[in-house]
C-alpha cells in the first residue's frame, strides 16, 4: 500500500474533570512518505496526540484525516489494522512465536497461510534477523532483536501510516543508534508516512523530516524541518528545548560533501617547484598538498620544502576527514588533531578538497545571524 | 503402641480391598461395596467443580477484562476463605432440602472463590503493554480475550481449578449429613463401618485428593503456552498463591 497523507485539524482532547485540555487546538499536516516527529518534555501530550490518530484515545474536538477520510468514519479495530503501531515496551505476545507475532495483522485481515508465511520471511529479511529465529519465542531474543520484531509486526500488512512511540527508548545508546540507522535505511525502502514520538531532541533531529515541538497542554510550539528548527527557533521554549548547542546539532544534519570545500592545490613528486610555489601562493592555507599517483594525500609542503627545482619525496602527517562524515564529526576530528584545516577524502582515499574550521563557521554564519553572535560570544568567553 | 497403630492402618487398608460384615452384622461393607459410595463421591465432586468453573471463569474474565469488579474479586476471595464449608452445606440444606442438589450447590459455592480469584488475577496480570499492543494492532475486545489474555492466564486458571478440586473432594465427605451417601459415610458412621472403615476411607479420600492434585498439575503444565513455560514446576503454583494473596489485598 502507498503512503497516506495525514492531517490533524484543530484537534483537542479534554479529559472529563481535568481543568486544562491535554491537547489544545493541534493542527498538523504530514505529507505522504514523511517522518513527522512529535517531540516535547514529558506531559506535553505527544503520546496522547499520537494515540488520537488510531483512536486508542478518542478526541473531543477537531478532526483527523487519513488520506482525506476522517478516522471516525471507521470502526476502531479495522482502522488500526491499517495503521502500523510500535511502542517502546514493544508488547510482543509472549506465548506466540516471532512468526506468529509478525503475522498478527495479516491474520486479522484474513490472509491465507502461504501469503502470511511469505510476508514473515520477507520481513525477517528486511529487519536483518535469520529465518530460523521465526520459530523462537520473544523471551529467547535480545532487547534489540525484540525491538526489530516490533517494527516488523507494525509493518506486516504494509500499512500506509505507522505510529511509533519511542520505539528505541528502551535500548542502550549503542544499539539505539544502530536501530535508528537501520530504521532510516528501512524507511528509505518502504517510504511510509510515520508519526514518531520521542522526548529526545537529538533523536527527533536525526529521524524527522519534520518536527512538531509540543509544549505543556499539547500546544504546538513549532512545526518545522530540523534545519529550520535549529536555525530559527520560534520562541524561548523551543530555543531552550533544542539546547544551547544547536549550532553543533545543525552540523549533525550535514555531511562534508554537502558544503563547498576549498579546492586542493596538489603536486606530485617530480613536479617543478616553480609551479608548486605558484600553487602555494594561491592556496588559502599557503601550502600545497603532496599526493601520490592515486591522488591520495602524503604531506603538506610549504615554501621551505619547495626550495629545490623539483618536488622531492616528503613524509608528513595529514589530518583527513571523509566526505561521508557528518560535519559535526569532521569538526571534532579537526579539533582533536589540533589543526585548522584537513583534507577531505572520498571512500577510495582520493582528495576531494580541503575542509577548514573557517568553512564550517561560514556555513553556520550563512544560516542566520544568531549563530555568528553566539559563536562570537563563545569565542569571547574562551578568550 | 506403634505396632498397634500399624495394625490399625493395615486393617484400614484391608477394608478398602475386602468386604466384611458391618459392626452390627447382617450387611456387607468395605471392598467392592464401597464402589457406589466412590461413584457418588466423584459425581458430586465433578458436578461441583465443573459448575463452579463454568460460572466463575466467564464472570471473572468479563470483570477483569473490562477492569471492573476488583472489589468484588477480593470480597469473593475473602468470604470464600472465611466461611467454613460445613456451614455452607448445612445452611443451604435448610432451603434446598436434602439431596444431591443441595450438596452440589454447597460444593459449587465452595469451589467458586479460588477459581474466580485465580482467573481474575490471571487476566489482570497480563502485561498491560501486551494488551495495549494487541489493541493497537487492531484486535477486537473479544479477540484480545481469546488470543491474548486467556492463553496467558491458563496456568493460573487451572491452578484455581486444582485448588478447588482438592477442596471439593475433601468436603464431599460431608454428603451423608445432607442425605447423600458419599465416601463420607464410613467416616461419619463408625458405628456401622467400624474403626477400620473410618480409617481406610479417610486414606482413600486422601489418595484421591493427592491424585487429583497431580493430574491437575499435569494439566496446568500442559496448558501453559510454550513461550512462557519455565522448567521450574513450582513456579505456577507459587504464582497462584501469590495471586490469591494479591487478590485479598486489593
Amino acid at each position: 500500500m502507498d503512503a497516506a497523507t495525514l492531517e490533524l485539524r484543530n484537534v483537542s482532547k479534554q479529559y472529563p474533570g481535568a481543568a486544562a485540555p491535554a491537547i489544545a487546538d493541534l493542527s498538523l499536516e504530514v505529507e505522504a512518505g514523511e517522518i513527522c516527529v512529535l517531540v516535547g518534555p514529558s506531559g506535553c501530550g505527544k503520546t496522547t496526540a499520537m494515540r488520537l490518530i488510531n483512536r486508542m484515545i478518542e478526541l473531543t474536538g477537531g478532526e483527523i484525516l487519513l488520506d482525506g477520510t476522517s478516522v471516525h468514519s471507521r470502526k476502531p479495530s479495522e482502522l488500526r489494522r491499517d495503521i502500523g503501531y510500535a511502542i517502546q515496551q514493544i508488547g510482543l505476545f509472549p506465548h506466540q512465536t516471532i512468526a506468529q507475532n509478525i503475522a498478527t495483522v495479516p491474520k486479522l485481515l484474513g490472509w491465507d497461510k502461504a501469503r502470511c508465511t511469505n510476508r514473515v520471511e520477507e520481513l525477517m529479511e528486511l529487519i536483518g534477523l535469520p529465518q530460523e529465529m521465526a520459530e523462537r519465542f520473544p523471551a529467547q531474543l535480545s532487547g534489540g532483536q525484540r525491538q526489530r520484531v516490533g517494527v516488523a509486526r507494525a509493518l506486516a500488512a504494509d500499512p500506509p501510516l505507522m505510529l511509533m512511540d519511542e520505539p528505541f527508548g528502551a535500548v542502550d545508546p549503542i544499539n539505539r543508534e544502530r536501530l535508528q540507522n537501520e530504521f532510516l535505511r528501512l524507511q528509505a525502502q518502504v517510504r511510509k508516512t510515520i508519526v514518531f514520538v520521542t522526548h529526545d531532541i537529538d533523536e527527533a533531529i536525526k529521524m524527522g523530516d519534520r518536527i512538531a515541538v509540543l509544549k505543556e497542554g499539547g500546544v504546538l510550539a513549532q512545526f518545522a524541518t530540523p534545519a529550520e528548527l535549529l536555525m530559527a527557533p520560534a520562541d524561548d521554549f523551543v530555543e531552550d528545548f533544542v539546547g544551547a548547542d544547536r549550532a553543533l546539532k545543525r552540523l549533525a544534519l550535514e555531511r562534508v560533501r554537502d558544503i563547498e570545500l576549498w579546492p586542493a592545490r596538489m603536486v606530485q613528486v617530480g613536479d617543478p617547484n616553480v609551479k608548486a610555489r605558484e600553487l602555494a601562493a594561491q592556496s588559502p592555507t599557503g601550502h600545497v598538498l603532496l599526493v601520490d599517483e592515486g591522488s591520495r594525500p602524503l604531506a603538506w609542503l610549504n615554501e621551505r620544502d619547495l626550495s629545490f627545482d623539483k618536488v622531492g619525496p616528503h613524509k608528513g602527517r595529514v589530518a583527513s576527514v571523509e566526505v561521508d562524515d557528518l560535519l559535526r564529526d569532521a569538526l571534532s576530528d579537526l579539533l582533536q588533531d589540533q589543526v585548522l584545516y584537513g583534507v577531505a577524502v572520498d571512500a577510495e582515499g582520493r582528495v576531494a578538497g580541503i575542509l577548514s574550521v573557517e568553512i564550517i563557521a561560514q556555513f553556520l554564519g550563512d544560516q542566520g545571524p544568531g549563530h555568528i553572535e553566539e559563536a562570537a560570544a563563545a569565542a569571547d568567553r574562551i578568550a | 503402641m506403634i505396632l498397634g497403630a500399624l495394625d490399625q492402618f493395615q486393617d484400614g487398608l484391608r477394608f478398602l480391598f475386602e468386604s466384611r460384615d458391618s459392626v452390627a452384622g447382617g450387611v456387607q461393607v468395605g471392598g467392592s461395596e464401597l464402589l457406589p459410595l466412590l461413584g457418588e463421591h466423584m459425581k458430586v465432586t465433578l458436578y461441583g467443580t465443573v459448575l463452579a468453573t463454568l460460572l466463575a471463569v466467564p464472570l471473572a474474565i468479563f470483570l477483569a477484562h473490562t477492569g471492573r469488579g476488583a472489589f468484588a474479586a477480593s470480597s469473593v476471595a475473602n468470604v470464600g476463605r472465611a466461611v467454613p464449608s460445613i456451614a455452607v452445606v448445612l445452611f443451604f440444606s435448610a432451603y434446598l432440602g436434602f439431596g444431591v442438589t443441595n450438596l452440589v450447590f454447597g460444593l459449587t459455592l465452595l469451589a467458586i472463590p479460588p477459581i474466580f480469584t485465580n482467573t481474575f488475577v490471571g487476566i489482570r496480570q497480563v502485561d498491560t503493554d501486551v494488551v495495549d499492543a494487541a489493541r493497537g494492532q487492531g484486535l477486537s475486545g473479544l479477540q484480545i480475550v481469546t488470543k491474548v489474555e486467556l492463553p496467558l492466564s491458563l496456568p493460573l486458571i487451572f491452578g484455581g481449578i486444582r485448588t478447588s478440586f482438592v477442596n471439593v473432594v475433601a468436603t464431599a465427605t460431608l454428603g451423608p449429613l445432607v442425605g447423600v451417601v458419599t465416601l463420607g459415610d464410613p467416616i461419619l458412621s463408625p458405628g456401622v463401618y467400624g474403626a477400620a472403615g473410618q480409617l481406610g476411607t479417610a486414606i482413600l479420600i486422601a489418595v484421591i485428593a493427592v491424585a487429583g492434585e497431580l493430574v491437575f498439575a499435569g494439566i496446568q503444565r500442559a496448558a501453559t503456552p510454550k513461550g512462557i513455560r519455565r522448567s521450574d514446576p513450582g513456579r505456577a503454583r507459587r504464582l497462584g498463591r501469590r495471586a490469591q494473596l494479591r487478590a485479598s489485598s486489593v
